[in-house]
C-alpha cells in the first residue's frame, strides 16, 4: 500500500507507462520507418540510374536554356550507354570543381575534329583541335558569356552525368531540347 | 475462402463429408494461390533488396575485386578463381571531394569510360609535383589530381595520361576484405622523393 501521496502518484504513472502498447508503437514505428527507408531509396535508384530533374541557371546556354527557372527531365540511362552525340545538351561535373554540375552542349566526340571561336566577341580567329580518345567537347550555346572546353579543354566522357531531354517548365516552353549541331 | 468461392465456408459435419470433390478442388486452387502469392512476395523482397543495395552501393559503401597488377604488393589480382584481393571502398568522401595524399581511390580511366581503375592518389590540386622520368616539376591543377599504382613497373597512371579531373574518382579505398591474410585497413603512403616539401 502507498504510504504518502507522492509514492501513490508515482505508482499511478508507473501503472500508466506499462499500460500503453510499447511493442506495438515500436513495431508500427519501424515498419513505417522501413517504408520510408524504401521509398528514399526507391527515389536515389531513380533520379540516378533512369530519370532525373534538373534545374540550370547561368547564361552559358542561352537561348536553349534560360537564366533561371526551367526545370529540366535528363536521361540517365544515355551516358552510361555511350548515346551521347554531338548536338546533345549533357551535364558534366565541371573539370574544375567536381562539385559543380555545368550544362554545356556536346560539339564533337572523341576523334572528331572542332574548331572554335578562340576569343569570341573580340575577334573572330578560331581554332582546330581533334579530340583525344575517351574525350568530349563541351561549349556553351552562348559563347560570349560561357566557361567550356575552350578554357578548360576537352573533357573525358566519364564526367557526364546525364542528357538534357526533354524540358517540363515553364510551361511556355514545354518540349523536347533540340539537338542541333 | 469465402471471397473466391462466392460461397460461406460450411461448418464441418458428417453430411459435408460427401462433398469431397468441391473440397480437394478448393484446397488446390488454394495451393496455388498460395504459391503465387509466395512468388509474388520474394519478387518484391527481392526488388526492395536490391533498390537498397544499389543506394547502399552507390552512397555509403561498395565491394570492389581487384583486377590488375598496378597495386602489388598493395592490392594484387592473383589468377585464380577467386578473382584477387577484395576491397572495401567508401563513397562519402565524394560529398565534399576531400581527399588526403596517399588516399587510394577507384576513378573512371579518362579515356575509357567503362573501366575502373584503383590508384593512389599523391598529388592533391594545387600541389608540384616531380615528373620520375625528367626532373621537371609540374603543378597538378584545380580540380584535379595526381595518381599513381604502388607497382611502378605495371602500372598505367598519371605518368602516361596526366592529372585526372576528381570528378572520375567512384570512392576511396578503406580496407582489404579478402584474403584473410591481408584483411585490414589501406594506410597512406606516396613516395617522399617526389614531392617538394612544404
Amino acid at each position: 500500500e502507498p504510504s504518502s501521496p507522492s509514492a501513490a502518484a508515482m505508482s499511478r504513472f508507473v501503472r500508466r507507462l506499462a499500460g500503453i502498447p510499447w511493442r506495438q508503437i515500436a513495431g508500427e514505428a519501424s515498419s513505417v520507418g522501413l517504408l520510408m527507408a524504401q521509398g528514399l531509396c526507391a527515389v536515389h535508384v531513380v533520379s540516378e540510374h533512369v530519370l532525373g530533374v534538373a534545374f540550370p541557371r547561368g547564361p552559358s546556354m542561352l537561348p536553349a536554356l534560360n537564366m533561371a527557372g526551367d526545370v529540366l527531365l535528363t536521361d540517365k540511362v544515355s551516358p552510361r550507354r555511350g548515346w551521347v552525340g554531338p548536338g546533345d545538351v549533357v551535364l558534366l561535373l565541371s573539370p574544375e570543381d567536381p562539385r559543380k554540375i555545368v550544362a554545356k552542349r556536346v560539339l564533337g566526340m572523341e576523334g572528331d575534329e572542332v574548331t572554335y571561336p578562340v576569343d569570341a566577341g573580340n575577334s573572330d580567329a578560331t581554332k582546330t583541335v581533334v579530340v583525344p580518345q575517351g574525350h568530349i567537347w563541351v561549349q556553351g550555346d552562348n559563347i560570349y558569356s560561357s566557361n567550356d572546353s575552350r578554357q578548360f579543354g576537352p573533357v573525358p566522357y566519364g564526367l557526364v552525368k546525364g542528357k538534357m531531354s526533354y524540358r517540363i517548365w515553364p510551361p511556355s516552353r514545354i518540349g523536347s531540347i533540340d539537338s542541333k549541331e | 475462402l469465402a471471397d473466391l468461392h462466392g460461397t460461406a465456408p460450411k461448418p464441418w459435419s458428417p453430411a459435408s463429408a460427401s462433398t469431397e470433390p468441391r473440397k480437394i478442388a478448393r484446397d488446390r486452387i488454394v495451393l496455388i494461390m498460395g504459391a503465387r502469392s509466395q512468388l509474388w512476395s520474394i519478387a518484391k523482397m527481392s526488388v526492395t533488396g536490391g533498390v537498397i543495395g544499389v543506394t547502399i552501393s552507390d552512397r555509403y559503401v561498395t565491394v570492389v575485386a581487384i583486377k590488375g597488377h598496378s597495386m602489388h604488393p598493395t592490392m594484387t589480382a592473383t589468377d585464380s578463381a577467386l578473382r584477387g584481393d577484395i576491397v572495401l571502398a567508401e563513397k562519402a568522401c565524394l560529398d565534399q571531394y576531400k581527399f588526403s595524399r596517399g588516399d587510394v581511390i577507384l576513378f573512371k580511366c579518362p579515356s575509357n569510360h567503362k573501366e575502373v581503375f584503383v590508384k593512389r592518389l599523391i598529388g592533391l590540386p594545387g600541389e608540384w609535383i616531380q615528373l620520375p622520368a625528367s626532373s621537371e616539376i609540374i603543378k597538378v591543377p584545380q580540380g584535379h589530381c595526381w595518381v599513381e599504382g604502388d607497382n611502378a613497373a605495371r602500372s598505367w597512371d598519371s605518368r602516361s595520361f596526366g592529372p585526372i579531373p576528381l570528378g572520375l574518382i567512384n570512392g576511396r579505398v578503406t580496407h582489404i576484405i579478402w584474403p584473410p591474410s591481408k584483411i585490414g585497413r589501406v594506410e597512406r603512403k606516396w613516395p617522399e622523393d617526389r614531392i617538394p616539401p612544404f
